[in-house]
């Protein structure tokens, strides 16, 4: 099968101010939302520095866990924070719509689904705190 | 163009994987490394991520939402008026990625 492709250099692009995502909230907040990938990334290269830190010996690790107690970083870790909860919060309303949860014929409404994904982050969340409050050491 | 239409699935199904990863396990996380140990709520000598299955988690934890990152930024910048050097930026975000992926493994088995 050969499908006709339009030529793409022929092809008429509207051209968009850079700043479209400024002229309308729920762009604004489609903005928002995939710009929270990038804080998350970096909160986990910085988490992944702090385990380097391990190979360097137990003071280096301290050290750098202690460096983290300073203004800066702290407000980091915070912007990073709201960032994550936003990318949960907007995923789990997407997948209630990309992946519908049905009981034999009737379809759970999608807030019922959010909110089932809700229950299943703080579950593992608690999970994960206790893990890491019994393995720390 | 062959091989970019087919990396299409694989690209999509990482950053999938990445967002729910992230959605479900990178807050308690920040709370953790970034409020609990350096605030002093807990202590952390790093014992735990010595445990061969801590890596392995911590693998998962850091190197899929790398992908997430990569998908989303790349047509974040596509779409801000970067499209004329679209194949640098795929090159940056996904190459990016891959090089996380690297460093993270490394990281992991050299502590």
């Amino acid at each position: 099968m050969s499908a006709v492709r339009p030529d793409p250099s022929k092809l008429y692009h509207r051209k968009m101010p850079a700043t479209w995502w400024l002229t309308k909230q729920s762009y604004f907040l489609f903005m928002l939302r995939e710009l929270s990938s990038v804080f998350v990334a970096a909160f986990l290269v910085v988490y992944l520095c702090q385990i380097y830190q391990l190979s360097q010996g137990p003071d280096a690790y301290s050290g750098f866990t202690q460096k983290l107690n300073s203004p800066g970083w702290i407000l980091f870790h915070l912007v990073a924070l709201l960032f994550a909860l936003y990318h949960s919060i907007t995923w789990f309303q997407s997948s209630a719509v990309v992946l519908p949860l049905r009981i034999g014929e009737r379809v759970i409404p999608r807030p019922i689904v959010t909110a089932l994904h809700v229950v299943a982050w703080a579950i593992v969340s608690i999970i994960v705190l206790v893990l890491f409050v019994a393995l720390k050491g | 163009m062959a091989t970019e239409k087919t990396m299409e699935p694989l690209w999509w199904g990482l950053f999938s994987a990445g967002g729910v990863v992230a959605a479900f396990l990178v807050p308690i996380h920040i709370i953790l490394v970034g409020f609990a140990v350096p605030l002093g709520w807990t202590t952390d000598t790093g014992a735990l991520y010595r445990i061969w299955w801590v890596k392995l988690y911590l693998f998962v934890l850091i190197v899929l939402p790398l992908y997430h990152w990569a998908h989303r930024f790349y047509f974040t910048l596509n779409d801000t008026g970067l499209k004329a050097i679209s194949k640098l930026l795929a090159v940056l975000c996904y190459g990016g990625a891959i090089v996380g992926t690297f460093v993270t493994a490394w990281i992991l088995l050299k502590i």
